[in-house]
């Protein structure tokens, strides 16, 4: 990870929070809406660990709440979890495995999803159960599915995945 | 697909170690958000991060701002696609309608020509009525917070263009909301289907008064508190009641359009009549709205008015 790395993803992720907050909020389907956000922190994950992912969400989210008027906080907490996640998620998947970004970006969006539900559960904020699974999840699940391949194709461009160790496997006889 | 070809091995020693140093930067980050969600609701909004936010706002609204107007094409083509879908039903809705406020005009006519009949002969002096004393600022809608939880907008004017905490906010075709927070250069406006937000309303037909709060989808809103005996029928519009006693007074001017009644409906054990609102405002497609600043009744106040839904009042 370099200084050019975090420059390059804070540049993504700044291009990100605007391009989610002047078009992507208005496109809108039942109630959910494509989230680039969240699904540029969980590419830039994969690509560069843990670590990064926690601190890029973080950040990511604090720009978030700051341009939406949003308590603060809020999205930092939800993005963080989402990024430390997927970098673990990066860490352990092989080649093998198959669409990672794919599977990455389906299970952080329905943790967040649900982290969200909770967080807002707790501030005294609730919608019906029936509006939340089917006018907001999964209508938020398809749209970052779709948003998966293109974001991670150019946060790949962008910062080319690292030279990684292979992990020891001992074999099963 | 992650992976890239492997250089070198690692020891199990330096793989614990980052892992440990992944999960210690997760923990702190994670402990520094809670803190700052617990010190942002705790504190006053004249408080640190309210302050650092305000000045965040300010520094993004101007990219906001051209992002908004960069992408308005491709929200107008979309609004169109969703829109052309669902014309055809609203064909019929709008003949029907177009009839009923033709029939409209004509007792208005009557009704306008009579009252001045009556203010004439009666010598009738009119009260503070909206939207008397206010000033309109029109500013566009700039970013739609992504929670499904919360039914806000922010508008990309704020307190440098005079715009105050608890200034309501209109369109053309009724009530929008409310300013709950305030930058120098934008302002977050909760909108009526919020969940946090009630609005003292009347029937217009027949006077019955009751509060209008969010429905149970996220652009429904219900008349709730409205006695059994009242008269309410299907298509009344519903109206901001404005009202006001000694020491307080409702943050919405009195008359200000909310919707119309789509259905009414009662049981032997509810207290209250059970009124399902149509809103006038198309809140999906919210693009520029007009916040009415200048309430008469704070400035001659002195402007104090705490960010309540119902405002207390100082009066001398």
């Amino acid at each position: 990870m370099t200084a050019l790395d975090v420059g390059k993803a804070a540049g993504l992720l700044l291009l990100g929070v605007l391009v989610q907050v002047s078009i992507l909020e208005w496109i809108e389907v039942g109630e959910g809406r494509p989230d680039a956000v969240l699904v540029l922190v969980v590419a830039l994950s994969l690509l560069r660990g843990p670590t990064f992912g926690a601190v890029a969400g973080f950040g990511a989210g604090l720009v978030l709440d700051i341009a939406i008027f949003e308590p603060l906080g809020l999205t930092s907490l939800l993005l963080t979890l989402a990024g430390y996640w997927s970098g673990r998620f990066g860490e352990v998947t092989t080649r093998s495995s198959a669409h990672p970004p794919l599977i990455a970006v389906a299970l952080a969006t329905v943790g967040v999803a649900f982290g969200s539900a909770i967080l807002h559960f707790m501030l005294g904020l609730t919608i019906p159960a029936s509006e939340f699974f089917l006018g907001v999840l999964l209508p938020t699940l398809a749209l970052n599915m779709l948003l998966a391949y293109p974001l991670y194709g150019l946060c790949r461009r962008v910062l080319p995945p690292e030279r990684r160790a292979r992990r020891e496997v001992s074999p099963a006889v | 697909m992650l992976d890239t070809p492997v250089r070198h091995r690692e020891g199990p020693n330096s793989r614990t170690g980052r892992a440990f140093r992944a999960r210690l930067v997760a923990a702190v980050l994670v402990l520094l958000s809670l803190g700052l969600v617990t010190v942002y609701f705790r504190e006053s909004s004249d408080g640190g991060l309210h302050t650092a936010q305000r000045i965040g706002v300010s520094v993004l609204m101007p990219f906001e701002v051209a992002g908004e107007r960069v992408a308005r094409p491709f929200r107008d083509a979309w609004g169109y696609t969703s829109d052309l879908l669902g014309a055809k039903s609203d064909n019929e809705d709008l003949r029907e309608e177009n009839e009923a406020l033709r029939r409209q005009v004509i007792q208005d006519q009557t009704a306008a020509r009579e009252n001045d009949r009556l203010r004439e002969l009666l010598g009738y002096v009119s009260g503070p009525e909206f939207p008397e004393g206010y000033h309109p600022v029109a500013t566009q809608v700039v970013v739609r917070p992504p929670s499904p939880f919360r039914q806000e907008v922010v508008v990309a004017a704020g307190r440098s263009d005079g715009i105050r905490v608890d200034d309501p906010v209109v369109t053309d075709e009724g009530l929008v909301g409310i300013v709950t927070e305030v930058a120098p250069g934008g302002a977050k406006v909760r909108l009526i289907t919020d969940q946090e937000v009630a609005v003292s309303a009347v029937v217009l037909s027949s006077n019955a008064a009751g509060m209008v709060t969010h429905g149970a989808t996220a652009n429904s809103l219900i008349l709730d508190r409205v006695g059994k005996d009242a008269l309410v029928n299907e298509k009344d519009l519903v109206v901001t009641a404005g009202w006001r006693t000694s020491n307080f007074e409702s943050s919405y001017p009195r008359g200000i359009a909310i919707g119309t009644v789509k259905s009414v409906g009662q049981t032997d054990v509810d207290l209250y009549k059970r009124i399902q609102i149509t809103p006038l405002v198309d809140f999906d497609s919210l693009s520029s709205v007009i916040v009415l600043t200048g309430d008469p009744d704070r400035e001659r106040a002195g402007g104090a008015t705490p960010p309540a839904k119902q405002k207390p009042k100082k009066r001398p």
